[in-house]
């Protein structure tokens, strides 16, 4: 059904730390691998060896350069997948109800036996975080690894999102968002989570936590220089080098 | 957007064909027997033609009736449904008078108006997309309804209410134009906003998540064809709308009849190609695109 649930239970999604990230795409590859390999059609590739490769891909890493007013530019690494948005704008457009929000735990997922590939809530989704795949002929967007998740064939430290478990950097956390005392809702409480394009009135359930700031550097005070003016041969060096170079 | 032929064609001749119903079913023109039996199967020709281009596009095509059971949210389940009831209405209708030579009125203006609705409900499925501001007003809706609406009475022969709907249906496409251009600005929707870091500097796309092309490009960031946006637009708005009229000023013959549709056809086509590669979705901001 593509009504929206008027409330879920519970509100499952992430938290992407954008200061820890390393834009290394471990989660990429790790959930390129766990959904083509599980849950659903599988990822295709195109020409994957070829001249022109491309593929459909759940999760993406951009990079953006920030240039404060003063001062260095800012390298961010941001990963982007579905939002598993509260308004999914993406499941009330659907004409087949393949696509909903399920109301235990919110999550937003594609009944791929139902999906007839018109591509509509694609178009719908802000976020460019569905991805029709040209081999399947069905839409594929992330299932926060719902097949993994609640899965008791896995021990237990396994049972989180594949890109969750792969992060080397630990940026990435998996929660309940209406449980305020979940880890996810503290580190959006504590960091200042925050939503992407908040105008387009998604309501996206997964959180940004943003940059710090760089004027705490923990290494600065260790290369500080511990002797200015030399004494003894190195002194003596340096003053004959300065004379010589008229420095 | 990628403007794919399956839609441009299915959007422009679905639209006429239903524009031709709706007068058709008003009565301003209520042949019978043959002739009316050939007006009948134009219609039908270009408005269901249009609808069968537009299941091309879809990745299941065989399972399209599933499309038929989210009218409650979706407005391209309720073009379904609505184009399946003008057309059997239609066809009620069409066939008092082509066997009977009577004129039911009451099939008649229901199907009228529900020839009208469906084409209400395609502008809806632009109109609603949040996502690509250059559609989100009510210039969309009013183009596609002034569109068949004119090209249906040109279709019709009805020279008087032709001449006075090209002109109005030219004027929508111009503020289609004018106020589009600025809606994405106008949506405020920046890379800013869709990275959340604005507020600590401008932001650029420094790399993209990938060396190659992808769906996303593909579909949503069409930014090619725009180099001739001009051109067309005069195309557009020349052919479909300003030599039509001309041409009926002079006075009427079917030859002359003939030239104002094909060259109403061609601005049609230009101005919808126009409509999809033109739009911008506002995830090609996240590629640093638009
Ligand atoms: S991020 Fe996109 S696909 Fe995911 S729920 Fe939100 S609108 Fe839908
Ligand atoms: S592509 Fe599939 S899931 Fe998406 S709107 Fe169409 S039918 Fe629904």
């Amino acid at each position: 059904m593509t009504t929206l649930p008027e409330k879920t239970d519970r509100k499952l999604g992430l938290v992407i730390d954008l200061d820890t990230c390393v834009g290394c795409h471990a989660c990429v590859i790790s959930c390129k691998g766990w959904n083509t390999e599980n849950y659903g059609a599988p990822l295709a590739d195109q020409d994957a060896y070829g001249a022109d490769p491309s593929g459909t891909f759940l999760n993406r890493v951009h990079s953006y350069e920030v240039q404060p007013e003063t001062g260095p530019a800012q390298l961010v690494h941001f990963p982007k997948s579905c939002l598993h948005c509260e308004d999914a704008p993406c499941v009330t457009v659907c004409p087949t109800g393949a696509s909903y929000k399920r109301v235990e735990d919110g999550i937003v997922l594609v009944n791929e036996s139902d999906c007839i590939g018109c591509g509509l809530c694609a178009w719908a989704c802000p976020y460019g975080a569905r991805e029709m795949d040209p081999s399947a002929g069905v839409m594929k967007k992330c299932t926060l690894c719902v097949d993994r998740i609640y899965n008791e064939n896995l021990p237990e430290e396994d049972r989180e999102p594949a890109c969750v478990r792969t992060c080397p950097a630990g940026a990435r956390h998996f929660g309940d968002f209406a449980d305020p005392d979940s880890h996810v809702s503290k580190l959006t409480a504590e960091r200042g989570g925050m939503d992407l394009m908040p105008e387009q009135g998604t309501k996206p359930v997964n959180k940004y936590l943003p940059p710090r700031d760089r004027d705490i550097d923990v290494l600065a005070p260790f290369l500080e220089p511990v002797a200015e003016d030399s004494k003894g041969f190195l002194g003596w060096l340096d003053k004959t080098l300065s004379k010589v170079g008229g420095a | 957007m990628h403007p794919a032929p399956s839609v441009i064609i299915f959007t422009s001749l679905s639209g006429l064909g239903f524009g031709l119903l709706f007068w058709m079913g008003l009565g301003f023109l209520a042949p019978t027997g043959w002739v009316a039996f050939a007006f009948f199967t134009i219609a039908y020709l270009l408005a269901v033609g249009g609808l069968l281009a537009s299941t091309f596009h879809l990745g299941h095509p065989e399972r399209a009736l599933k499309a038929f059971t989210q009218w409650r949210t979706s407005w391209l389940s309720r073009e379904a449904w609505a184009s399946v009831l003008a057309l059997v209405t239609m066809a009620l209708y069409g066939a008092g008078l082509v066997f009977f030579a009577n004129r039911w009125a009451v099939p008649g203006y229901l199907g009228a108006a529900l020839s009208l609705a469906t084409v209400t409900t395609t502008a809806m499925i632009y109109t609603q997309m949040r996502t690509v501001p250059r559609w989100h007003n009510a210039t969309t809706p009013a183009m596609y309804l002034s569109f068949s609406l004119a090209g249906g009475a040109l279709l019709a022969g009805q020279v008087t209410l032709a001449t006075w709907l090209l002109p109005i249906a030219g004027v929508a496409l111009v503020a289609h134009w004018v106020v589009g251009d600025k809606a994405l600005a106008r949506s405020g929707t920046t890379l800013a906003s869709a990275t959340g870091l604005g507020d600590r500097g401008t932001v650029r796309s420094f790399e993209p998540p990938h060396t190659g092309t992808n769906y996303l490009l593909r579909e949503f960031v069409h930014v090619v064809g725009r180099k001739h946006s001009l051109t067309l637009r005069v195309i557009a708005l020349l052919s479909g709308f300003v030599l039509p009229v001309l041409i009926l000023l002079a006075g009427f013959s079917h030859a002359l009849a003939a030239v104002a549709v094909l060259l109403h056809l061609v601005g049609v086509f230009a101005s919808r190609w126009l409509f999809f590669a033109e739009a911008e979705h506002v995830v090609g901001l996240y590629y640093g695109k638009r």
